[in-house]
């Protein structure tokens, strides 16, 4: 199978997080579809018994999920966003930074315009911003923001009302 | 067991013991098509995901500038200032921030001639950056452009030695306010892009150019050095022009007129 950064004609990373789907990683790819079996069981026994309990009482506390701006449609439904957006915005990265495409519907540029926050004007400052509040419920670290900018591109359009 | 067993198909009929590394072969192949069709899900998001993408670095193309060092004022710094302001880099500098562009005078030891002159990234044909990079981060793009992918870059800092004209910086502290098409952050090296997002927009001029004519110097042409017709390619036909240690053969993208 080619590898799709091959495409770009540039140097390949050897980077650390790349993926090489070659049959050396079946094992891991074994490993993560017996994990997810077990932790959609274990969801659905939480559901079917837990969950009501502790969303009665709320002792659990639940991520905050800001609306995205007014007018905006999403690219892909937020089931599947939930889960693959990492690994859309990875493929997306190499193919913006290598390979020079911008301007594509999976875009941190095109998330951060949407789900910047009314009040910060950013996905990442607050804790109860987008990206912050849900990452902060998971215990996921989120790297992005070291380098990316949490708010959009202040223009003079934005900025007038 | 024979080096050529591995490649024979998986006997899954033979009875007994053998039976075993049968089944494990249709486990393997049922993995391995359960990895394919995962990496040719994620290809179709990325393409169906494109309403209107841009086309991505042409390999047809090789992006450089000529530096008219006549015409270059002593003492002018437009072109440092517009990189910062495109960049979001600090101005003024401090000793310790990134720098990708800088104004240097040279003089002749025995003359009286002197030349002021804006030194960046020369994005050689050849980088030795490239070359050193433990981890693939610094790459050269189809275009010809020399960057740092700061997903990879561990910040070893083996290409600020590697590079013969100091044109990379490390970033040692924290920052903040970047500019979303210019991620920066701390513990990346990083260099001159040819304002490598305005290219990819289409908008084919850097900033350092754009702030050199509108200055009046005129000192700074981008173009495309592959095309026979582009002002650059003219401009280097009609006139002498130098690479900078031009003995290592690195073939730069920047040029030099009347060094």
């Amino acid at each position: 199978m080619a590898h799709p950064r091959s495409a770009f004609g540039a140097s390949p990373s050897r980077g650390r997080r790349q993926r090489t789907g070659k049959a050396g990683s079946a094992a891991p790819a074994w490993l993560r579809a017996r994990v997810l079996l077990d932790l959609t069981a274990l969801v659905f026994a939480l559901a079917a018994c837990t969950l009501p309990a502790l969303a009665a009482d709320g002792r659990t506390p639940q991520p905050v999920i800001e609306a995205a701006r007014a007018g905006t449609q999403c690219i892909a439904d937020p089931a599947t966003m939930r889960r693959e957006h990492p690994a859309i915005l990875e493929h997306q990265r190499d193919a913006t930074v290598r390979g020079g495409i911008r301007g594509a519907k999976a875009s941190l540029k095109a998330c951060i315009d949407c789900h910047a926050s009314a009040v910060s004007g950013s996905v990442a400052k607050a804790e109860s911003n987008f990206c912050v509040s849900c990452h902060a419920y998971a215990a996921v670290q989120i790297d992005c923001f070291g380098c990316h900018a949490s708010r959009p591109q202040v223009t003079l359009a934005r900025q007038l009302p | 067991m024979n080096p050529g067993q591995r490649d024979d198909p998986a006997p899954d009929v033979v009875p007994g013991p053998a039976s075993r590394r049968g089944f494990l072969g249709v486990a393997a192949a049922a993995m391995g098509g359960t990895l394919l069709a995962g990496g040719v899900r994620l290809i179709e998001v990325a393409q169906a995901a494109t309403p209107s993408p841009t086309a991505g670095a042409n390999p047809k193309v090789r992006w450089g500038l000529l530096i008219d060092t006549e015409k270059c004022a002593s003492g002018c710094t437009d072109c440092v200032t517009a990189c910062n302001t495109e960049n979001g880099l600090a101005t003024p500098a401090r000793p310790t921030d990134a720098q990708w562009i800088r104004k240097i005078e040279i003089k002749e030891i025995n003359g009286q001639r002197s030349a002021s002159l804006p030194v960046m990234c020369q994005h050689c044909a050849d980088p030795p950056c490239v070359d050193v990079c433990p981890t693939g981060a610094s790459f050269k793009r189809a275009d010809g452009i020399v960057m740092v992918d700061r997903h990879t870059c561990i910040g070893c800092r083996y290409c600020v030695m590697a590079c013969p004209y100091q044109a990379r910086s490390f970033v040692h502290e924290p920052l903040s306010e970047q500019k979303p098409d210019v991620p920066r952050g701390k513990g990346c090296v990083e260099s001159c892009t040819l304002c490598v997002h305005r290219i990819d927009q289409g908008q084919q001029n850097t900033a350092c150019a754009e702030a050199c004519t509108q200055a009046g110097h005129g000192a700074i042409v981008f173009g495309n050095l592959n095309d026979p017709d582009s002002e650059i390619s003219r401009r280097a036909r009609a006139a002498a022009t130098t690479q900078l240690r031009a003995d290592l053969r690195l073939g730069l993208g920047v040029r030099y007129q009347g060094l």
